[in-house]
């Protein structure tokens, strides 16, 4: 059997769901045996050389480069799965749906707290910068999504039952503890 | 003002579980509860703010903004659209010069629309301050307008004295038809009144009465199709200091209109099953709860009852058996479907917002004020009367083997006579076709938005045996053949109302949709599951309806559909039953619908959604991107 490939990104998340990636611990050498990784953090590279057997999405889109990202993701990938809340739902980037983008961009760059350094008020707006999107969307609402794996982030041990699942092509388990809502 | 608010609330002294009549009384006399009568309410009654103005804002028929002198609730429901609601809702917007939700400048007029309000026979129908006004059309909406600027009274807008029967009676005097189509052993009008409590209690033992409704195998008319019998029996043998009987009067499910019937014409019945009901479960407290939209009925039913309290059919020593006290009292409600169940009545009885509980305890356990409470529908206590007089083997010569007696049909939609059917457990659905004059027919609403949509090409392969399992409320689940499986969507609680469309309607935009926001606008917010779902559904139902859906919307929708079924109360759990109905028995119409060659389409348009940032910020979208 030849090697699955997977390509993982992660859009408008933090990254915590690939920290739970990770911690499949010493179990990555025997995924290590299953798979290979393509475009991806975890090997840095930056853009697809193949098709993909398997996509992993984290976070959802809140900008332009986002959409971008996960639509190169559904053309090179035969499965997508979206990992954890925000990638589902929109997860906590998502709370600024109900703000006008307005008052979210005057928030982060002029009347913030945090903001010292902008005396001249500039508002970013440079060509090479992604565009905001009116909302933060989940995945699904952008492209077709194959499966979702629930969490925030999803169980370490989740995720992999979910990859060895799909790569071996057996039934998943998934008891009640793990696809409860948070 | 201040004074005024504390008359009414000593009226009720100052007990908080009457915070419904306050609240009532409160709108009859200013229009609306102003913050000043909140504080007043909440201090006087000691309880918050927030208990108030829960309560306030739970039901249609409240308000904390002032309402207009004159208030035109418009009926929306199906019926009423089938009959020409647009253009009486556009006539009443142009000559009033408002939109619905509003009220004109001067607030004399204030429009707003309203779910079913019972009248489907004679939509689109509107409750104009309380007083109905059938069979509208522009023309007549005009006319009501034009009337009320010229400054008539509400008396003089009537375009119709009164309607037949008791509608016409002095204190009723309303335009309202009873049409009653077909009349059976519980409509007979060849019946001595009270001859039951006047004749025959005396002669049997409380034990003796159960045992004769339980023989009789009554079920629950409302719908949920309890044993009557077993229900009295628990209620008997509950240890209370008061046990309850509630009579449930809010019919809400669309289209069904038969208590309405009931209660004009047949309301010696109910009460008099109400005492039979207390004889039987040593019961000492009695209550009507009469939805809102009958509040026309309220004044000639509480004569009925001064009428049983002088000939000593109710109060102490009823009928000269002695100890037995019983007596009732009329709650009204203030508008909210969710209240048919009887645990989330119980609450709004008790001045609450009609919430669901969670069960157990059931109400004939920890009910009304945590007494035991019966609670039993219009209809249900009428027949138990028939059965103390002529005996549980008369009631059971009528039905069929599995469901004994008869059952009362609200039949409206696309036929020439809609009204009250009296028929035999077992009819079929092309008879009830064939008696109400339909042609025509492409489905027919079984059971209300929560029942199931037949398609008329499956009535034709219907005996009479499968007929009545459309009615029969439970244990249809383990149903083997496909048709059967569509059954199991009908395990709900449905007051036999029957709603026809014939094959003009746009079954998924005119009538599918119609429920929806039925749904939407009736929950009562407590679960998730029924207050999120219908919405999102609908969503996709109007993705699909305007040509983006695909196949695995389809699917979404049946998938979805499983988890309302989590929801609390049996009005959640069928919320989705419109669209579940509909994909089942008209897979056809969504089929046609949605895209055959893709299998995704998102409506997401990038453009669009970065346009406000980018403007915002001074920036033009740019397509750099693939």
């Amino acid at each position: 059997m030849s090697k699955k490939i997977i390509a993982t990104t992660s859009l408008a998340g933090c990254f915590g769901c690939h920290m739970s990636i990770l911690d499949i611990d010493e179990r990555i050498l025997d995924l290590i045996e299953l798979v290979e990784f393509n475009k991806s953090p975890v090997d840095d590279i930056k853009t697809f050389t193949k098709q993909v057997d398997i996509g992993i999405i984290e976070g959802g889109c809140c900008n332009s480069e986002n959409v971008e990202v996960l639509k190169s993701f559904r053309d090179n990938c035969d499965i997508l799965i979206s990992l954890g809340e925000c990638a589902i739902m929109g997860g906590l980037p998502a709370m600024r749906n109900g703000i006008p983008i307005e008052e979210c961009i005057h928030e982060a760059y002029i009347n913030g707290p945090t903001v010292k350094l902008n005396e001249e008020k500039i508002l970013p707006n440079d060509a090479e910068l992604p565009m905001l999107l009116d909302n933060v969307y989940p995945c699904h609402e952008i492209v077709k999504i194959d499966y979702f794996l629930p969490g925030c982030p999803p169980r370490a041990d989740l995720i992999w039952d979910a990859l060895v699942a799909l790569i071996t092509g057996n039934e998943m388990d998934l008891p009640y503890e793990v696809v409860k809502f948070d | 003002m201040k004074e005024k608010i504390e008359s009414i609330l000593n009226k009720y002294n100052n007990d908080p579980s009457r915070l419904m009549d306050i609240l009532l009384d409160i709108m009859e006399n200013s229009g609306y509860v102003d913050e000043f009568s909140i504080s007043v309410i909440a201090e006087s009654l000691n309880i918050s703010v927030a208990q108030v103005k829960e309560t306030i804002s739970f039901y249609h028929f409240f308000s904390e903004k002032p309402r207009a002198k004159y208030n035109i609730f418009l009926n929306n429901s199906i019926t009423s659209c089938l009959r020409g609601f647009k253009e009486v809702k556009e006539a009443f917007e142009t000559e009033a010069g408002t939109s619905f939700g509003n009220l004109t400048e001067d607030g004399l007029i204030g429009l707003y629309e309203t779910s079913c309000i019972g009248m489907n026979d004679q939509g689109p129908a509107a409750i104009i301050n309380d007083k109905i006004f059938t069979n509208l059309t522009p023309y007549r909406a005009r006319k009501i307008i034009n009337d009320i600027k010229a400054g008539k009274k509400l008396e003089e807008l009537v375009y119709e004295n009164h309607g037949d029967g008791n509608n016409a009676h002095p204190l009723m005097n309303t335009m309202v038809y009873n049409h009653i189509r077909k009349k059976s052993i519980l409509l007979d009008e060849n019946y001595e009144k009270f001859d039951v409590i006047k004749n025959e209690l005396k002669n049997i033992s409380p034990q003796e009465l159960i045992q004769t409704i339980e023989d009789s195998n009554l079920r629950g008319r409302g719908g949920a199709g309890f044993p009557t019998g077993l229900k009295w029996k628990f209620g008997s043998r509950m240890p209370g200091e008061h046990r309850v009987i509630i009579c449930n009067a809010d019919e809400g499910e669309p289209g069904t209109f038969k208590d309405r019937v009931m209660l004009t014409q047949f309301n010696d019945l109910v009460f008099e099953g109400m005492v039979l009901a207390a004889y039987a479960t040593k019961a000492d407290i009695g209550v009507l709860y009469l939805r809102y939209e009958y509040k026309y009925m309220l004044n000639y039913l509480n004569s009925v009852l001064d009428n049983m309290r002088k000939e000593n059919l109710l109060g102490e020593d009823i009928s000269g058996i002695e100890g037995f006290k019983f007596d009732i009292r009329i709650q009204l409600g203030a508008g909210a479907y969710v209240c048919g169940e009887e645990s989330a009545l119980i609450e709004s009885m008790e001045g609450k917002r009609g919430e669901p509980r969670d069960k157990p305890p059931f109400p004939v356990e920890k009910g009304y004020m945590d007494y035991p409470t019966i609670v039993n529908n219009v209809e249900t206590l009428a027949s138990a009367v028939k059965i103390a007089k002529n005996g549980a083997k008369w009631y059971n010569s009528f039905g069929t083997k599995d469901s004994l007696g008869t059952k009362l049909l609200s039949v409206s939609g696309d036929c020439r006579f809609p009204g009250i059917y009296e028929v035999e457990w077992g009819t079929s659905i092309r008879e009830v076709l064939e008696m109400a004059g339909a042609h025509n027919v492409q489905a027919v609403q079984v059971g209300g938005p929560s029942g199931t949509l037949v398609n008329v090409k499956d009535i034709d392969n219907l005996s009479k045996t499968e007929l009545m399992k459309w009615y029969k409320p439970s244990g249809m689940m383990t149903a083997q053949t496909a048709f059967d499986r569509k059954l199991s969507y009908s395990d709900l609680p449905t007051g036999g109302s029957i709603i026809i469309f014939n094959k003009d309607r746009d079954i998924l935009r005119e009538v599918v949709m119609n429920f929806m926001d039925f749904f939407i606008e009736e929950s009562c917010g407590s679960c998730s599951t029924c207050r999120n779902l219908p919405r999102i559904m609908k969503e996709k139902l109007e993705k699909i309806i305007n040509g983006h859906g695909v196949r695995d919307d389809i699917d979404d929708l049946l998938n979805w559909g499983k988890i309302i079924k989590l929801s609390r109360c049996g009005l959640g759990q069928t919320a989705a039953n419109p669209i579940l109905s509909s994909i089942l028995n008209f897979r056809h119409l969504y089929e046609d619908h949605v895209m055959a060659m893709t299998d995704y389409d998102n409506q997401f348009d990038i453009v669009k959604s970065v346009s406000p940032a980018n403007s915002f910020v001074g920036r033009k979208f740019i397509h750099n991107h693939s």
